[in-house]
């Protein structure tokens, strides 16, 4: 049937897309692995529907698809939970790098600052004499 | 304590950095700041992303402004005005301080009096010791559910948790590293102040109410935000 050939060249794309690499190593390995289970089950599945409602009766449920429409709840929650706390990290390392540019700036700026004021002082010194040697013509 | 009056305003300006942890609070800011530098000279306002000019009329009443490039939440400003402080020779206190105005300067310099008196690195202020304060029923139960969570969680106890007004010494602050970016940076403080295991005490104080303080105050939906961030991280 035609809707079997989409749907297995469909997951076999579908898990050669999710097997690139992409953030950390450790968790790689544990996604590869996972995705060949679900592709090779899926296929299965799509291939033999008579299979999944044979195993869903095993488990005591009573259709394929009502086993399919639990495991999907289930891939969702654990999706949603795994974005959150990605979310969290990405946040924190937000946090960090703004709050070392708003610091970088601000030493920049007390720098300057200090730059200016001993300026400003070597200056006034420099008026201050001028000014005495005026008084002294003067007299 | 009764003849506070004679003692020198700016007893504790040498020594004292107020950190102002400032968002969109471009119609108050001014007179907090102006009002502020009566007594202190070293006042650091963190701008977190504010959209209504805040940080230039903050700047212009005087404050050091450090500005957050993006919004980021009161407990990240907080934070950074901790690493400033930190850094700044001489700065031995830092007292924190909300934007809005509604803390008393009198209750600030009387718990920097009661931290250099008795050596103590953290004063906590508190609404809740005396009954100067009158938040309302609903605000009463936000406040209360934080209070509850935060002596669960920190193992000190607390009359009132969720109060912008804090004396903390530096050698205190420079221990702290908050993660809580928003309002459950106020119980993490808390948490992370009491594992320094340095000495500290409460402090009664009053906040003051304003109608502006109340219509953008925490709503008591909050206090689920509350919650949820201090048990899922």
């Amino acid at each position: 049937m035609w809707i079997q050939i989409l749907l297995v060249v469909g997951v076999i794309l579908i898990g050669f897309f999710l097997a690139r690499p992409a953030g950390g190593d450790s968790h790689l390995a544990l996604r590869r692995l996972f995705m060949a289970a679900f592709v090779a089950v899926a296929i299965l599945s799509i291939l033999f529907p008579q299979w999944l409602s044979w195993f869903a009766n095993l488990i005591g449920v009573g259709r394929g698809a009502d086993l399919m429409l639990y495991a999907l709840i289930l891939a969702f929650l654990v999706f949603v939970a795994t974005t959150y706390r990605r979310n969290v990290q990405v946040n924190h390392r937000i946090t960090l790098l703004a709050r070392e540019i708003a610091l970088a700036r601000a030493d920049a700026e007390d720098a300057r600052a200090a730059i200016i004021a001993h300026e400003a002082e070597s200056s006034d010194a420099a008026d201050e004499r001028p000014a005495a040697d005026r008084i002294e013509r003067e007299d | 304590m009764d003849s506070h009056a004679q003692v020198d305003p700016r007893r504790h300006s040498g020594d004292t950095w107020i950190v102002i942890p400032l968002y969109n609070e471009g119609s108050v800011i001014a007179r907090v700041v102006a009002e502020l530098r009566e007594h202190f000279e070293h006042i650091v306002c963190v701008d977190d992303g504010s959209t209504d000019g805040s940080a230039d009329a903050a700047e212009a009443a005087g404050a050091r402004l450090i500005r957050h490039p993006v919004n980021l939440g009161q407990g990240a400003a907080l934070q950074t005005g901790f690493d400033y402080v930190v850094k700044q020779p001489g700065a031995r206190y830092l007292v924190t301080f909300d934007a809005d105005g509604q803390h008393r300067i009198e209750d600030a310099m009387l718990m920097l009096d009661l931290a250099k008196h008795d050596d103590v690195a953290i004063v906590f202020g508190s609404r809740f010791l005396d009954d100067r304060t009158n938040p309302g029923v609903l605000k009463k139960i936000v406040l209360q559910t934080a209070v509850w969570v935060t002596n669960k969680t920190t193992g000190l106890h607390l009359t009132d948790a969720h109060n912008g007004l804090r004396v903390i010494r530096t050698d205190a602050a420079a221990q702290i590293h908050l993660e809580q970016d928003r309002m459950a940076h106020a119980s993490e403080i808390v948490m992370k102040l009491g594992r320094t295991k340095l000495p500290w005490r409460e402090f009664p104080v009053e906040v003051l109410y304003t109608d502006y303080s109340k219509a953008k105050g925490q709503s008591l939906l909050n206090s689920v935000n509350i919650l949820v961030d201090l048990l899922v991280r």
